[in-house]
This record gives C-alpha cells, sequence and structure tokens, in this order.
C-alpha cells in the first residue's frame, strides 16, 4: 500500500471514529485501534500509540469548552490526576513487557465494558450530605450552574475514587484509551458527583493522564508520525463533528447499533488474541 | 471574601480554557504542514506497519525531535506537532499551578506541582526502558 493511500484510508476510519465516539459517549480510541489492527493490518504497538494521541486532542479540545463554562470542578481534577498519572505511567510500562496478544485480549474485555456502559441508564447519586473529611481537606466540594443557578454538591469516598483513579489510569495507559467509562463510575458511583460535573471533570483530565503515557510511548518509538498524523486529524474532526450533531439528534437507537458493533469488534480482537493474531 | 475567590476561580477557567484551546489548534496546525510535507515528499513509497520495529524509529526523543525539526522533513515537523499536542495539557498543569500560588491555595500548589513532577520523571525517559 502506498503512503498517500494509506493515509487517506485511515483519515477517513479515524474521521469515523472520532464521530461515533464521540456520539455514543465511547470516544475515539476505542474504535480506532480495532480498525488499525483488525482492520489495516497494524501492529497493535503502533495503534496504541496513535490511539494515546488522539485522545489527547479530543479531549483537550473538548475540555476547553467545558473548563469555561465553569462545569469542570478543576480541584478534584487535579487531585485525581495524581493517581491517573501514576496509573498511566504504570501501564505504560507494562505494555512494554506484555506480549501483544494479552494486550488485545484485555483490550476487548474493557471494549464490551464500556459498550455496555453506554447503554446503562445513568443515576444521578449526587449528594449534599458533607460528611467526608477528606472531601473537606482537599476542598473537593463544590458547585456548579444548573441553568443558571449555581448549584453545590458534596463529595463522598474521595479514596475509593483515588483508587479507582490509578487502575482507570493504568488501563489508559496499557491500552492507549481514555478510559472515560472507568473515570465516571469512579466519580459517579464512589464519589457521588453530579453527572456534569464527572464527565467533563474526567474530560479535563484525560489530556494529562494520555500525556504521561504518551511520552513513554515516544521513547519506546511506538508513536509513528505515519500513522498518528491521519489519526489525530481524522478522530478530532470527526468529533468535533459528532459534538455538533449530538445536539440536535436522538442517539438512544444509534447507541445500541453501536454497542452490538463495538461488541463484535471486540470479540474479534479477544479471538484474535486468543488464536494467536498478534 | 467569597466573591473575590470566585472571581479568581472563574479567572482560572478562562485561562486555562483559552490555553487548551489555542494548544489544541496550534500543534494540529503543526501536524496537518508536516502531514502535507511528507505525502509530497513520500506519497508514492510503499510502507508497511505489520510488525513493530524497535530500530526503525529514530524521533523519539525530545532533543532529537528539537533538533530535527528544523531539517523540515515531513515526519519531524509531525512529530514536533505530536509533541506541542502532548506538552498542552502539561503547560495546562503549570499554568493551573500559578493560578492556585496567586490565589495562595498552596495545598492545591503542592498538588500540582506532584503531577508535574510524575509526567517530568517521565518525559526524562527513565520508563521507557
Amino acid at each position: 500500500m502506498s503512503i498517500v493511500v494509506f493515509t487517506l484510508i485511515v483519515l477517513i476510519g479515524a474521521f469515523l471514529a472520532g464521530f461515533l465516539g464521540s456520539l455514543t459517549g465511547l470516544g475515539g480510541g476505542v474504535i480506532i485501534i480495532p480498525l488499525l489492527t483488525l482492520g489495516l493490518g497494524v501492529d497493535i504497538h503502533y495503534a496504541i500509540g496513535a490511539s494515546i494521541i488522539s485522545v489527547i486532542a479530543t479531549s483537550t479540545g473538548s475540555a476547553a469548552a467545558y473548563v469555561k463554562e465553569g462545569l469542570t470542578n478543576m480541584r478534584i481534577g487535579m487531585f485525581l490526576e495524581i493517581a491517573t498519572t501514576v496509573g498511566a505511567i504504570l501501564g505504560a510500562v507494562i505494555a512494554v513487557y506484555l506480549n501483544a496478544a494479552y494486550v488485545a485480549v484485555i483490550f476487548g474485555c474493557i471494549l464490551i465494558f464500556s459498550s455496555l456502559m453506554t447503554l446503562k441508564k445513568k443515576v444521578d447519586h449526587s449528594t449534599l450530605e458533607y460528611t467526608s473529611k477528606s472531601a473537606k481537606f482537599f476542598k473537593l466540594n463544590g458547585s456548579y450552574p444548573v441553568k443558571g443557578v449555581d448549584t453545590p454538591y458534596a463529595v463522598k469516598n474521595v479514596a475509593g475514587g483515588f483508587f479507582m483513579m490509578l487502575f482507570a489510569g493504568t488501563l489508559s495507559g496499557l491500552l492507549g484509551i481514555g478510559s472515560g467509562a472507568l473515570k465516571v463510575i469512579a466519580m459517579d458511583n464512589i464519589m457521588r458527583l453530579p453527572f456534569k460535573v464527572s464527565t467533563t471533570t474526567s474530560n479535563f483530565m484525560m489530556g494529562v493522564t494520555a500525556a504521561a503515557s504518551a511520552v513513554v510511548y515516544l521513547h519506546r518509538g511506538q508513536i509513528d508520525p505515519g500513522i498518528a498524523m491521519p489519526v489525530c486529524i481524522g478522530v478530532l474532526i470527526g468529533a468535533t463533528v459528532g459534538a455538533k450533531v449530538l445536539v440536535k439528534a436522538k442517539t438512544d437507537k444509534l447507541k445500541i447499533v453501536f454497542a452490538v458493533v463495538v461488541t463484535i469488534l471486540a470479540v474479534q480482537m479477544i479471538y484474535k488474541g486468543l488464536s494467536g493474531g498478534f | 471574601m467569597e466573591q473575590t475567590k470566585n472571581i479568581t476561580d472563574r479567572d482560572i477557567q478562562s485561562l486555562v480554557g483559552n490555553l487548551l484551546r489555542v494548544g489544541v489548534y496550534l500543534s494540529m496546525g503543526i501536524v496537518i504542514i508536516g502531514g502535507l510535507i511528507y505525502l509530497f515528499n513520500h506519497g508514492n513509497e510503499k510502507i508497511n506497519y505489520a510488525h513493530f520495529d524497535l530500530d526503525k524509529v529514530s524521533l523519539k526523543t525530545v532533543a532529537v525531535i528539537f533538533s530535527e525539526v528544523l531539517t523540515f522533513k515531513g515526519a519531524a515537523v509531525i512529530q514536533f506537532g505530536l509533541l506541542m499536542l502532548i506538552f498542552t495539557p502539561i503547560a495546562r498543569v503549570l499554568m493551573a499551578v500559578v493560578s492556585f500560588f496567586i490565589e495562595k491555595d498552596y495545598l492545591y500548589v503542592l498538588i500540582g506541582l506532584i503531577v508535574f513532577a510524575i509526567i517530568m520523571v517521565s518525559l526524562s525517559g527513565g520508563f521507557a526502558h
């Protein structure tokens, strides 16, 4: 395949990955990796390196808007970034020693889990019980605008959230994805933040988390300019268009269709991993 | 007291938001320019990414990327843009540290510095081998 053809195919694929990733809330990273490995036969090491770059591009782009709207809790973000960056570096280092087949199998499992999470109905767990001592110490309790009214919320179980973030960071570094699904679990279910705060704060942290593992991948030579270039351009444009469409479209049915497609991809990744295809 | 604190927090938010936006645009612009140079010079060559080859890659340290970008080779310019993209959220951490310092929130100055230190240790290449 010539470089021009390869670049064009990856650019289109990355656009679709970014578009669907933003419509469904899965993120572009989890889609671009199977696309590159299963679809184009790219070595999973290169796919992960390119994907982590696209995670930085999309999350940083959208974080810019959320931060300005005052939805992001920057203190929670910075505090939990200690956990996610340590995890991300740990994950990226583990990836160096782990067989590519195992990486593919773990990736498939996380993919299935993430797609199930997008189907689950979201329940708001937010609370006003200011009981957590560590939340008070770290000044994590905050407020966010709901229809223009400043609405306060309390944060619970800081230690539990911190450890879940360590895990989320490790998977992000290991697989080259944003692991938004796990980050949101840590903040929604464990720390009891309101949705809008947890999703936007998760997004805010993703860039730093991905940057921490991206530097490990860079030194390893896994970030190849020929692949990372079309991947990050395509995913970023796709995600931007997706975010615009999302405001208008009803995505419930699309989510189901997409969850099925993603699960098929995931099963293929696992099968190929187990049968020694990587 | 509460009022001034709020204003400062909002100021930080808008500053950080702008930094992130400019960082992404700028680095993606560089990547696109690098991509065009790369395609123009190498577009018809064949490539094969089926096997990860450690020896094939050369643009993998900050020092090498900074010196190679001046040759204006496509791959080096792309890699430089990607590096700027990686630096954007890291710069955000530093900017937040400075903002928290102005706000006299020293606990968060410390937390920000810890995050920054973790990334810097990683950037020095200590974990890659």
